[in-house]
C-alpha cells in the first residue's frame, strides 16, 4: 500500500511538471527526427574533385552522382587546388600515370572519389578488353569474306569439301549477367538510421530515466523530504519499489510514444513483436532507474548528479552496438558485458530488425535483470545512510 | 508518570567537533517538554537522535520503552522538522493525504483527520492551493498539520512556532495543552522564551550542554530572577565557571 502511496505521488509530481513530461516524452522524438534526416541524406553526399590533364572519355567514365568534376585549366600543385578551391580530392595524368591527392578531411567523401575512380578505371579495362575483342571479331569476319572469295575461285569439287567455317558462338553477344539482390532483413532503402534506431530507442529511454529519476530522489534528499518520509514507519525497500513503480510506469508510456512514433511518422518497420519492444525498453528502464537511484547517492546537488553522464550514461553508447563489439580488444570486450545497454540494445536489434522473439533474446534479457537485482540491491544497502532500520 | 522518551548520557561529535555533551532528558505523558537554547546550541541533534534519525556515538535513546532507532515505534510519534519538508508541486490537502496514507490512516477517518488537522492550524481555506503558493508560515502550519495527521502518541516539533502569528501561536498552544492531558507527550524546541514559558518541563541548552531544567516557575525562583532570560544567562554563567573548575 505504502509503495502505491510513493507511486501515485511521483505520478502526480510527474504530470505537474509539464516541462520534464515534454522532455520525456518529445525530446527523444525530436532527436530521432533530426537523426532519420541527418542519415537519410548522408547517401546522398555529393564529393568535388578537381582535374587536370584527364581525357574527357575518362572524366565521363568517372563521373557519377556522388561526384562533381571540375576540371582545372593549369597545372597546379594538388595542395593548393585542394586548398584553395575545397575540393575533396584532386585528379591528374602525368607520365601516363593517374595521381589522386584526397583532402581527406571527410572519409565519406575519400571513400566516394577512391571508389569511383576504381569503378571508372575497371571499366576502362573492360572496355579495352571488349574493343579487343570486337576487334578480332572484325579480323574474324574479313577472313571468313576472304575464305569465301577463295572459295569461289576454287573447282566445285575442291570447293564442296571445304565447310564454311562459322563464327564462334561466344563471340556474337558478350553474355550478360542480370543482378537481382534480395534482403534478409530490411529493405534495399535501409539506412543507416535504421540499423541504429534500435540502439538509439534503448539509449534514449536509458538516459532520460536515468537522469529523471536520479534527480529527482536527490531532490527529495535536498529539499529534506527523504529525511521527512524516513520519519515515518516506511519501509527504505518501499520507497525504492515506489520509485521504481512511478517511473517505469512513466518509462512506459515515454517507450510507447518513442515506438509509435517510429513505426507510425517515420515508418520504420518492426519485424518482431511491438510488446518485445516495450517489455525490453522497461527493463531497460528499471535498470537505469536504479542505477540513477544509486549514483544519486554520491551527489550532493543536481549538478553533480549530471557530472556522473559522462562516465555512467556516455560510454554505455559504443557499447551499444554501433560500433561491433565483436571486433573490439578483448579488454573491450569485457567492459562491453558490464553495459547494461549493450544487452538491451543488441535485444532490441534482434527483435526490430531480425524479428527475434521473446525466446531468443531471454539471455540479453536476463542479463538486464540481474543488473536490476544487482542495483536494487545496492539502493537498499545506500539507504542505510539515511535510516539505520 | 510512564516515560515517553528517555535519553541518557548520549554524546555526538561532527568531524571530531563535539555537538553534544552527556545529554539527558525524559519526557513523560502529560507533559510538554521544551527544549531551550540559541541556534547552534544543538536542539536539533538531540531530536534526530531521538528520531533515529542519527545514531549517538555512545548513550542509548528509548521511546515508550524501546531503543532507537526502530521503524514500528515512528508510527507513533507526529515529527515535524526544522525545514518545511514538503511536496511543493503538490497542494496542501494532497501533502496531508500522502502522509496519512504512509502512516496507514484508514480510508473512512482519512477526511475527518485532514479537515481536523488543517483546522488546528487554521489552513481549511487553502488545502487546494499547491504548497509552492504557501507562505512561509502557511508551509510551516501545514508540517505542524501534518506531524498530527495519525493522531500520535508523542509529538516532536522542531521549532514549531516560527513564522505563525500571536493570535494562531495562541490557538496552537492551546491545542497542545489539550493533547498533554489527554495523556500524549510533547517535545518542542524553541529560541523564544515566550514558547518556554508555556512548556511543563525545560532544558536550557548550550554549546551541547544541558546548563539547567526545571519548571519555568521553578527555575525562575532558583535563580532569583522574573524571566527566563535571566535565567537562562545565569544559568549559562554558572555553568561555563563550574566547567572551568
Amino acid at each position: 500500500m505504502r509503495i502505491l502511496t510513493i507511486t501515485k505521488r511521483i505520478f502526480v509530481e510527474m504530470f505537474r511538471d509539464k516541462r520534464t513530461l515534454a522532455l520525456m516524452c518529445i525530446a527523444p522524438l525530436f532527436i530521432l527526427s533530426l537523426m532519420y534526416f541527418l542519415f537519410q541524406s548522408n547517401t546522398n553526399t555529393v564529393a568535388d574533385m578537381g582535374s587536370y590533364n584527364i581525357s574527357s572519355s575518362l572524366i565521363k567514365t568517372i563521373d557519377n552522382k556522388h561526384l562533381k568534376i571540375h576540371q582545372i585549366s593549369s597545372d597546379t600543385p594538388a595542395k593548393k587546388v585542394i586548398r584553395d578551391k575545397d575540393y575533396a580530392g584532386f585528379i591528374k595524368k602525368s607520365d601516363g600515370k593517374l595521381v589522386v591527392t584526397y583532402q581527406n578531411a571527410d572519409q565519406n567523401k575519400t571513400a566516394i572519389i577512391k571508389k569511383s575512380v576504381q569503378m571508372a578505371l575497371i571499366n576502362v579495362q573492360i572496355k579495352q578488353l571488349v574493343s579487343a575483342t570486337q576487334k578480332s571479331k572484325v579480323g574474324l569476319l574479313k577472313m571468313q569474306a576472304q575464305l569465301q572469295q577463295i572459295k569461289k575461285q576454287l573447282p566445285a569439287t575442291i570447293s564442296n569439301r571445304i565447310s564454311a567455317p562459322s563464327t564462334p558462338k561466344n563471340l556474337q553477344n558478350p553474355t550478360s549477367l542480370k543482378l537481382t539482390q534480395h534482403y534478409l532483413y530490411g529493405k534495399s532503402n535501409s539506412s543507416f538510421f535504421t540499423t541504429m534506431l534500435p540502439v538509439f530507442l534503448g539509449f534514449m529511454v536509458f538516459f532520460f530515466v536515468f537522469l529523471i529519476s536520479g534527480i529527482s530522489l536527490l531532490n527529495e534528499r535536498n529539499s529534506r523530504t527523504l529525511d521527512r518520509l524516513l520519519a515515518t514507519p516506511v519501509k527504505r525497500s518501499e520507497i525504492i519499489y515506489g520509485y521504481l513503480t512511478g517511473y517505469g510506469a512513466v518509462a512506459i508510456i515515454q517507450t510507447a510514444v518513442i515506438v509509435l512514433f517510429c513505426i507510425y511518422v517515420l515508418g520504420i518497420s518492426i519485424l518482431g513483436s511491438i510488446w518485445v519492444v516495450l517489455l525490453i525498453c522497461f527493463a531497460l528502464a528499471m535498470v537505469a532507474l536504479s542505477m540513477g537511484l544509486f549514483v544519486s547517492t554520491f551527489a550532493a546537488s543536481e549538478f553533480q548528479m549530471v557530472q556522473f553522464i559522462p562516465i555512467v550514461v556516455i560510454p554505455q553508447i559504443f557499447f551499444s552496438g554501433l560500433i561491433p563489439v565483436a571486433n573490439m580488444a578483448g579488454w573491450l570486450q569485457v567492459i562491453a558485458h558490464i553495459m547494461p545497454l549493450y544487452y538491451g540494445a543488441s535485444a532490441l536489434t534482434d527483435v526490430i530488425q531480425k524479428q527475434a522473439t521473446f525466446a531468443s533474446i531471454l539471455p540479453q534479457f536476463s542479463a538486464i535483470l540481474a543488473f536490476l537485482v544487482v542495483f536494487i540491491v545496492l539502493n537498499m544497502i545506500g539507504m542505510r545512510k539515511y535510516r539505520k532500520v | 508518570m510512564d516515560a515517553a522518551v528517555t535519553v541518557t548520557h548520549v554524546n555526538k561529535s561532527f568531524n571530531k567537533k563535539r555537538i553534544l555533551h552527556d545529554v539527558n532528558l525524559t519526557a513523560s505523558a502529560h507533559e510538554i517538554l521544551g527544549l531551550i537554547g540559541p541556534s547552534g546550541a544543538g536542539k536539533t541533534t538531540i531530536i534526530k537522535n531521538i528520531m533515529g534519525m542519527e545514531q549517538p556515538d555512545n548513550g542509548e535513546v528509548t521511546i515508550f520503552g524501546n531503543p532507537m532507532p526502530n521503524r514500528q515505534v515512528l508510527q507513533r510519534i507526529g515529527f515535524m522538522a526544522q525545514d518545511d519538508a514538503l511536496y511543493e508541486s503538490l497542494t496542501g490537502r494532497e501533502n496531508l493525504k500522502f502522509f496519512a496514507q504512509l502512516f496507514g490512516v484508514k480510508k473512512d477517518r482519512l477526511n475527518a483527520r485532514i479537515d481536523y488537522t488543517a483546522g488546528v492550524v487554521n489552513l481549511n481555506q487553502d488545502l487546494g492551493k499547491r504548497v509552492s503558493n504557501y507562505s512561509g508560515g502557511m508551509k510551516r502550519r501545514l508540517s505542524l498539520a501534518i506531524s498530527l495527521i495519525q493522531d500520535p502518541d508523542l509529538l516532536v516539533l522542531d521549532e514549531p512556532t516560527v513564522g505563525i502569528d500571536p493570535e494562531l501561536r495562541r490557538q496552537i498552544w492551546d491545542e497542545l495543552r489539550k493533547y498533554a492531558r489527554d495523556g500524549k507527550s510533547i517535545i518542542i524546541t524553541t529560541h523564544v522564551m515566550e514558547d518556554a514559558a508555556e512548556c511543563d518541563e525545560l532544558l536550557m541548552i548550550r554549546e551541547g550542554h544541558i546548563i539547567t531544567h526545571g519548571s519555568p516557575h521553578s527555575l525562575e525562583q532558583e535563580y532569583h530572577v522574573d524571566n527566563l532570560e535571566q535565567v537562562f544567562l545565569k544559568a549559562g554563567k554558572s555553568n561555563e565557571n563550574s566547567n572551568n573548575h
